[in-house]
């Protein structure tokens, strides 16, 4: 089972947890149990196209997973999952 | 939000460094009072937006939840506009309990620096003091 930390600005979306223990042997298989158990998450972890969102950052040991293999990055039982929303904007 | 001028000084001077490109940070507050400011990379290197390094977040994150600090502002720049929200800052305003601080330096020669809660869409300035 690994673990996701939930940030705070997910937290009602999933019943107020700060951490989630899930089986999945991806970042996509967990995240697609995360939405599917939780979907008021759903559009903030993966965009329209089943990807992950742009505008949300996920981290694997601390590693970023876009750097990684994206949704096909493996996890581990022992392994941590961050997902932190992105800080972006502009004056345009 | 009350900040101190070093740490004002630092903000507005980060925004100078990077213009005409846009900057960003994020703020570390304990109750209404910044206490610390963490520069980060814009990788979108553009006068039009920013987005801040994913790898730069969580360090910083981690960096306020190991000193018990609060994130209590996310600041950029604005180099070429006011500093007020744009669409797209209303649109990826994924923190709401975050102050949104946006350095203006388009305005005159003194920066135009504004703070502001976005929720739901909705923007609403707040005080941001200088001591």
């Amino acid at each position: 089972m690994a673990t996701i930390r939930i940030p705070a600005v997910l937290r009602n979306a999933v019943g107020g947890a700060r951490e989630l223990t899930i089986e999945g042997a991806s970042v996509g298989a967990l995240l697609a149990t995360v939405t599917s158990s939780y979907p008021d998450t759903r559009d903030q972890i993966f965009g329209a196209d089943g990807d992950l969102n742009r505008y949300v950052n996920v981290y694997v040991n601390d590693e970023d997973v876009r750097v990684l293999g994206g949704l096909d990055t493996a996890v581990g039982e022992q392994d941590t999952l961050v997902i932190l929303p992105a800080m972006a904007g502009g004056s345009r | 939000m009350e900040i101190p001028q070093a740490l004002y000084d630092r903000m507005v001077a980060h925004a100078r460094a990077e213009a005409p490109d846009e900057c960003c940070g994020m703020i570390g507050t304990r109750g209404e009072v910044v206490v610390s400011l963490y520069e980060a990379e814009n990788t979108a290197h553009t006068p039009l937006r920013y987005e801040l390094s994913s790898r730069d977040q969580l360090r910083i994150q981690k960096a306020l939840d190991a000193a018990g600090l609060e994130l209590g502002g996310i600041y950029h720049s604005h180099t070429r506009s006011t500093p007020y929200p744009s669409q797209t800052d209303i649109n990826l305003a994924f923190y709401p309990g975050a102050a949104y601080i946006i350095i203006g330096l388009a305005t005159g020669p003194q920066a135009d620096v504004r703070a502001y809660r976005i929720v739901d869409g909705q923007v609403r300035e707040e005080p941001l003091s200088v001591r």
